[in-house]
């Protein structure tokens, strides 16, 4: 009914109200809502309304007692993430080649708001190249107890050498751990993290 | 006094009845207490505990095992004595009151005639509200003596509560006793031959069973234990083995309000439409009816919300009461019509 009139009778037109208050009588203005209750109901009628919404409560719970529960078992079961979840990093090498993207120029580093990432970069030499340009990223760290996530160094870096990944189960027993090296950051996960598909 | 009420056992066979009955009261409340998280679970669209054991099974087992291997502790403003006894109390009272609820007639058991219920008392009701007053002091005195602040208020609040709720309580067994002219509880049973009490006796069925959630101090009456607003309420400051006391008792009070209602409303042991089972069938049906109150528990907890203090008190006095009062005013002219 109301969405097929045209916007004529919006809010913004209505401020004209105020000229009909007078002056005595105290005014709630004009974007204060005013509440208007029903008359309280007499004994009979709110026993009667009190019965009558409890066994309507309990239906309603009755009604969840036949479906299936929503609870994802978690261990067997994982959630699904969406493609462009930031989880855990991967630092990526040229698929043909199979030298890192990463040259160690330390612009996640500088980006970084947390101030996990430690890069210490090398020159890469004929007998021992490791990356494509001309330095090479000899530590590569992430404290991914420090990191929040954000995905500025994925931003920030010009080869598209680290992204950010799908995994999130990260929890560890020991802080030391969870500094990653590249060796492990270059790693593919041992289980993949289910993608939600589309739609889902 | 006893001997007045249908049978009465050798004193060895009284003692065995009382173990087994125990026994079966202890093994009662772990099933009730799975079954209201399993239940519960379900009502809210969740699965419930079902990591310990196959489906869960064995999760009782290990909460029990857990609060026993905690460490006894004890508030310093707390009162020894007293702290230490009142989960006692009330574990106490709940088995005592497990008790006098038939779940049988008298049957022949190699030749020896036993009643299967604990002991067939002249006084029923009367021996109920008994054990229910005294369970009272269990929460009373449990939170007072723990001397802090939630325990206190908890507690205060679940004096007046039971004070209250209990006259209903009481008027509301009236009718059912008028009607059959007896107090003991295996002669109100078979007193429901034709017709069981729940059907004439239905406002006062629903009066009872309203006024033992309070008894109870089960939702929406829980504000004894308020967790939202009392921490916990009377049992605050207790943890380990004397909370499991407690809670023990809650699940054991709500056994017996089923074995209750059971008893006096739903025709305890009897069978509608003239079937007679064996004799061995009886204690089967029985907890059969039991367990369908204790649903009614269960399903209640997961839908209503606590009752604000005030709305408990006026609700007490001013519809219960009333209710309950008309209730046994109008049986008792009823009955006295006819006969």
């Amino acid at each position: 009914m109301s969405s097929a009139t045209p916007p004529q009778t919006t809010g913004a037109e209505q401020p004209s109200a105020p000229a009909a208050i007078s002056v005595t009588a105290w005014s709630p203005g004009p974007d204060v809502i005013e509440v208007r209750r029903t008359p309280a109901p007499g004994p009979a009628r709110s026993t009667w309304r009190t019965f009558r919404e409890t066994l309507r409560g309990l239906f309603t719970t009755f009604g969840r007692f036949h479906e299936k529960p929503v609870t994802v078992q978690y261990p067997e079961e994982k959630t699904p993430v969406y493609p462009r979840f930031r989880g855990r990093h991967k630092l990526h090498r040229f698929e043909d080649t199979g030298l890192e993207k990463c040259v160690g120029c330390s612009l996640c580093a500088a980006a970084c708001p947390s101030d996990c990432i430690r890069v210490v970069a090398a020159e890469n030499t004929p007998e021992h190249r490791v990356s494509a340009g001309e330095r090479y990223a000899a530590v590569y760290e992430i404290n991914l107890s420090r990191c929040i996530f954000c995905g500025y160094c994925e931003v920030a870096c010009p080869f598209d050498a680290i992204t950010m990944g799908h995994d999130y189960e990260l929890s560890d027993y020991d802080r030391t751990d969870l500094i990653f090296t590249k060796e492990m950051l270059l790693a593919e996960p041992i289980q993949r993290t289910p993608l939600r598909n589309e739609g889902e | 006094m006893l001997a007045l009420v249908g049978y009465y056992e050798e004193w060895w066979i009284q003692i065995l009845k009382g173990i087994v009955i125990f026994a079966i009261a202890l093994s009662l409340v772990p099933l009730i207490l799975l079954a209201e998280r399993k239940l519960l679970g379900r009502f809210q669209s969740r699965y419930g505990p079902n990591r310990v054991g196959p489906y869960g099974a064995m999760q009782p087992l290990a909460d029990i095992l857990k609060l026993l291997t905690k460490e006894q502790f004890r508030p310093t403003t707390s009162v020894g004595f007293l702290f230490a006894i009142a989960p006692l109390i009330s574990i106490l009272t709940a088995v005592a009151a497990f008790a006098i609820i038939p779940f049988g007639d008298t049957q022949d058991i190699f030749g020896t005639k036993v009643g299967l219920y604990g002991v067939d008392v002249s006084i029923g009701p009367l021996y109920l509200f008994a054990f229910g007053a005294i369970a009272f002091y269990g929460i009373m005195l449990g939170g007072w003596s723990s001397g802090s602040k939630y325990s206190f208020l908890g507690a205060m609040r679940g004096a007046a509560q039971l004070i209250s709720y209990e006259v209903s309580q009481g008027l509301a067994l009236v009718g059912v006793i008028i009607t059959a002219q007896t107090l003991s509880l295996t002669g109100i049973v078979l007193a429901q031959k034709g017709m069981w009490y729940v059907l004439p006796q239905f406002f006062g069925f629903l009066i009872f069973l309203v006024a033992s959630f309070a008894e109870t101090n089960r939702v929406p009456f829980d504000l004894t234990e308020a967790d939202a607003e009392l921490v916990g309420g009377y049992n605050t400051e207790f943890g380990g083995g004397r909370f499991a006391s407690y809670y023990f008792a809650e699940y054991l009070n709500v056994l017996v309000v089923s074995g209750v209602v059971t008893t006096v409303f739903l025709g305890g042991w009897l069978l509608p439409f003239g079937i007679h089972p064996p004799g061995w069938v009886d204690p089967f049906v029985v907890l059969f009816k039991m367990s369908l109150i204790a649903f009614l528990f269960i399903w209640v907890r997961a839908t209503l919300p606590r009752l604000r203090y005030d709305q408990l008190m006026s609700f007490g006095w001013k519809v219960l009461l009333p209710l309950a009062t008309l209730n046994a005013l109008v049986t008792a002219i009823v009955v006295v019509s006819t006969h």
